[in-house]
């Protein structure tokens, strides 16, 4: 081939290498776009606050959440204690802020256990279709009908209450959702020809799923997974609440409430109140991430 | 047309428009300046490649601009009206009177959770009709776009028409309004060619009927010198050219219009002696300062006057007018590259066929229904040797290409044979030598190549796969793979996305020759890309050949593309095997009746209109196929009763020269001198 004329060939050609990588420009333009979205700002802020209090919760605590005065029980909120104390004494804006641990620790992880599992149900069901992906599916499907708190209670008499059960519970019970998502974001991969292409150089199936369309299909998982967090802080505050997840004496929200609705007919509203408002600004703050999230990465 | 110069206002008059996006905070002009104007019942045709600004004028001139798109100057004046100081109440009016729109995809077009006649008959409740006489006028409209029973298509939903018939609703609504213009964008792109024909001859009838004027884009040279009377052509947002259509495509008067032409792969060409020509580089950014000559940075006869100044638009005469400083130089314009072919390795014939398929089936079940997707077909591929594979969509070409590769696994019975030893009929169980043997080249590259890997890993991962090399090794077979396709080696860190259409080709092309096949099946490899990168890789293609001594199964439904790439052809009609034999023995009568219907379908540039022979309805479906011959229901040429009742056998008629035809083949010849007669005109009765 004669090179001078070969060259002009190239119809085609840009004048330079770009120096940037389209992924990392389209990652940080998605930041800049989150970074302006007044719902995700307010989000953050919600959610920043009560990570703050999770972490540091000890340190900024008037008192010690533990620290019980029986003389002092069930008092109205005051300018010693803001939030008034509970049955023993303990103050109860403490106990917020430092409840705040506990529910930050156990319900990400849950989520993560879920869309890990639903991430690897979807993936799979997905790409084998057919008789996998029918039997797959109908489990699925009898999954999702069995009621959170059946699973716990059942988990809590089998393996005793831990957050290891809160976690491994809220997971299993999470990742049918996810899976079904991940898995329709699969159809819509399996058929572009890049996975025709990668079957027509002898790729085993392992390597297609995780290696070609995962990379693919993770803008789905991460909107679902912001999604969940939101459900799974309601669904450890819930299985608290009943008793069987996170157990007292730690300061868990759930477990404040579950302490304390009794008393509201008697007048002592303040126990139960501030943790349900920390449970509900805390779902608040999660799910305005979420929906910054998903308009981003789902435009 | 330079007589219209009555006093009858114009169509549309655009002066000077020049219109910008707004794209991260920064205005980015995509027109600079366009002007040109369309009179009364005039068709105007507007031709050039994607991103040159097209269907922005045509938004613009429905005021239908995105958000983020501005006119910072210039006027629009539709039948008289300065569409720029209209209220938006007036342009509502406007949109449902005087001019109308027809998209490409007219799948998305239509809502598909309405019945076709409501739909229909809505433009005529807009417009002020009540209930039973919109749905009246509805039928109406739908006669008169040659539906052949629009009572039934009424109540119809728009998925179950084919594409055809849903583009003949799409333009039924648009003239329900008898509007004054009618804007097309690209109405037939993703039609096959006999529908293409059909829709073609029906805009041009209507036209006359109901005397619009037509802006008609579109980046098919072939189409515009069919349909319009003017035309212009745009490049980064300016008319370089234009003028009557046919002088413009006889006498071109700007580099860009010359290199377009060039382009394009024209009867008699073909890869064994001519190499097409090319634009080099590449359409200028967004919004890119361009103080000269707008194509200066690819043309071939740029000077310093042209990066320096911008030339004004020079009247040639008879409306023909240039915007290029050496109008009457532009025909001399230097090849981009040679027009010969430099390698003498000719295609090596005479050796055996590299890859045979004997019996090809593939049943399809479907709701319980068998679907025949192909039915007996037998054909061979020999070494270096083009086979081309053409027919409409639905003919079974794609499965086709899937079964010889094994990723769809054919009925009982189908052997495929590379170097006569029979193939394992899906791909898992074929050894890793069988599997380099046979490679493809997708349509699409978007959808072929992983967005999320780089060039470098695409590659790579074949090399690894394929030939089990590494390291080193495996980087400067990549290197020398990047250089095969005339892939810049400092792009091998980027991934597909940030590519554009021809070269994320290159890359497929790469790809697929990683493991040095015998063959390469090409699946409409260029349908996706404009005329200009796509002479680029039909050369890259035959070159690779000539070098390389592979063999391509070439699947196109563009017959100019197939006719330069192929030794043989072979034409497929609803799974069947129709004619099969040399190049020119199937482009030269005598030829099989389908196949001269194809033909004739095809606009061409060069003037020499072939008689056009209509093809009646749509393709029929596999699950219930006619009986006797499957063309019968649609043939020019039947013959009578024999046709309906038996199947033809695949005789050879010549030598090497198969054909499915119970006419036999001296009457077929002399039968080809003249079309076929009983052809009705478009419009029957108006």
């Amino acid at each position: 081939m004669s090179t001078s004329a070969e060259n002009l060939d190239v119809a085609d050609q840009p004048a330079q290498a770009p120096v940037q990588s389209e992924e990392q420009k389209a990652q940080r333009e998605r930041l800049r776009l989150l970074a302006r979205t007044p719902t995700f700002i307010a989000g953050a802020v919600i959610l920043g606050l009560w990570v703050f209090s999770g972490l540091f919760g000890d340190v900024v605590a008037p008192h010690s959440p533990f620290q019980d005065d029986l003389l002092d029980k069930l008092a109205a909120p005051s300018a010693e204690h803001w939030f008034g104390t509970d049955r023993l004494g303990r103050d109860i804006l403490s106990r917020v802020l430092v409840g705040a641990r506990d529910i930050l620790i156990v319900a990400p992880l849950a989520t993560l256990v879920g869309t890990v599992l639903g991430t690897a149900i979807g993936l799979t069901a997905g790409y084998f279709r057919g008789t996998v992906e029918e039997v797959m599916m109908r489990v699925i499907d009898a999954f999702l009908a069995i009621p959170l708190v059946i699973v716990g209670l059942t988990a809590l008499v089998a393996l005793g209450p831990s957050r290891v059960t809160v976690i491994g519970v809220i997971g299993i019970v999470f990742a049918p959702i996810i899976a079904r998502t991940v898995r329709a974001a699969v159809l819509a991969e399996r058929e572009l020809e890049y996975v025709a292409a990668a079957t027509l150089r002898n790729e085993h199936a392992p390597y297609i799923m995780f290696a070609e369309i995962l990379p693919n299909v993770l803008a789905p998982v991460l909107v679902e997974f912001t999604v969940r967090l939101g459900y799974a802080i309601f669904a450890v505050a819930t299985l608290s609440f009943l008793g069987f997840g996170i157990q007292p004496p730690a300061p868990d929200w759930g477990v404040q409430i579950n302490e304390h609705y009794a008393l509201i007919s008697g007048g002592f509203w303040w126990p139960v109140l501030f943790p349900a408002l920390a449970i509900a600004s805390l779902v608040i703050g999660v799910n305005l991430v979420s929906d910054g999230v998903t308009r981003v990465y789902e435009r | 047309m330079s007589d219209s110069t009555n006093t009858a206002p114009l169509a549309l008059e655009i002066k000077d428009l020049e219109l910008a996006y707004r794209v991260r905070g920064i205005d980015r002009r995509v027109l600079r300046g366009v002007s040109f104007t369309i009179g009364k019942g005039e068709s105007f045709g507007l031709v050039g490649e994607s991103g040159c600004g097209k269907s922005t004028v045509a938004f613009a001139v429905m005021r239908y601009l995105p958000r983020n798109g501005k006119v910072l100057n210039g006027d629009i004046s539709l039948a008289g009206h300065d569409l720029m100081k209209m209220s938006d109440g007036d342009v509502r009016t406007m949109r449902t009177s005087t001019v109308s729109m027809v998209y490409q995809h007219p799948g998305s077009a239509l809502n598909p959770t309405i019945r076709v006649g409501d739909q229909v008959a809505e433009v005529y409740a807009m417009a002020g009709a009540q209930g039973d006489e919109a749905k009246t006028k509805a039928e109406g409209i739908l006669k008169k776009v040659q539906i052949s029973d629009p009572h039934g298509v009424m109540r119809r939903f728009p998925h179950q028409l084919s594409g055809g018939m849903q583009q003949r609703v799409v333009i039924a609504m648009a003239l329900a309004k008898d509007p004054t213009l009618l804007i097309l964008d690209e109405p037939t792109t993703g039609l096959d060619a006999t529908v293409e024909a059909e829709v073609l001859d029906l805009v041009s009838a209507l036209r006359e009927d109901f005397g619009t004027s037509v802006l008609f884009i579109s980046h098919n040279l072939g189409v515009i010198a069919k349909m319009c009377e003017r035309v212009g052509v745009l490049y980064a947002g300016r008319v370089v050219e234009q003028g009557p259509t046919e002088t413009l495509l006889a006498d071109p008067r700007h580099p860009y219009t010359v290199g377009l032409l060039r382009c394009i792969p024209k009867g008699g060409l073909h890869k064994s002696e001519h190499r097409l020509d090319t634009i080099p580089g590449f359409l200028p950014g967004l919004g890119a300062e361009l103080p000269g000559c707008v194509f200066t940075e690819r043309c071939g006869l740029a000077e310093d006057i042209c990066s320096a100044e911008e030339p004004d638009l020079i009247e040639l005469g008879k409306g023909h007018a240039s915007r290029c400083h050496f109008h009457e130089r532009a025909q001399e314009l230097p090849r981009a590259t040679s027009a010969k072919r430099q390698s003498d390795a000719a295609p090596s014939n005479g050796a055996g066929p590299v890859l045979e398929a004997k019996s090809m089936r593939k049943t399809f079940r479907q709701d319980g229904n068998d679907i025949r997707a192909l039915e007996d077909i037998s054909l061979e591929i020999g070494a270096g040797e083009t086979l081309g594979l053409v027919g409409e969509s639905g003919s079974g070409k794609t499965t086709l290409a899937r079964l010889l590769l094994g990723l769809t696994e054919p009925d009982q019975g189908s052997v495929v044979e590379l170097d006569s030893r029979a193939l394992a009929g899906r791909i898992t169980k074929r050894d890793s030598k069988d599997v380099r043997a046979l490679q493809i080249v997708f349509q699409n590259p978007d959808a072929a190549l992983n967005r999320r890997f780089t060039v470098r890993r695409i590659i790579g991962r074949a090399i690894t796969k394929l030939l089990g090399t590494r390291g080193e090794e495996r980087d400067s077979r990549l290197q020398d793979l990047a250089h095969s396709v005339r892939f810049d080696v400092r792009l091998l860190g980027v991934p597909p996305n940030q590519l554009s259409g021809g070269l994320k080709q290159r890359v497929a092309i790469a790809r697929a020759f990683a493991g040095d096949p015998r063959i390469v099946l090409c699946d409409e490899p260029t349908s996706a890309l404009d005329v200009s990168v796509q002479s680029a890789i039909l050369n890259l293609l035959a070159d690779l050949q000539a070098d390389k001594g592979v063999a391509y199964l070439f699947i196109s439904h563009d017959l100019g593309v197939v006719r330069y790439l192929s030794d043989r052809i072979a034409v497929l009609y609803l799974g069947r095997l129709m004619e099969l034999g040399d190049s020119e023995a199937v482009f030269n009568s005598p030829h099989h009746p389908y196949t001269e219907a194809l033909l004739s379908a095809v606009p061409t540039i060069e003037g020499e209109q072939r008689p056009r022979i209509r093809l009646e309805g749509d393709i029929p479906s596999a699950a219930d196929p006619p009986s006797g011959c499957v063309f019968q229901t649609r043939c020019p040429r039947k013959i009578g009763e024999i046709c309906e009742q038996e199947e033809p056998a695949l005789l050879e008629i010549e030598s090497g020269h198969f054909m499915r035809c119970h006419i036999p083949i001296e009457e077929l010849r002399e039968m080809q001198k003249s079309p076929p007669e009983a052809q009705e005109a478009p419009v029957a009765s108006a």
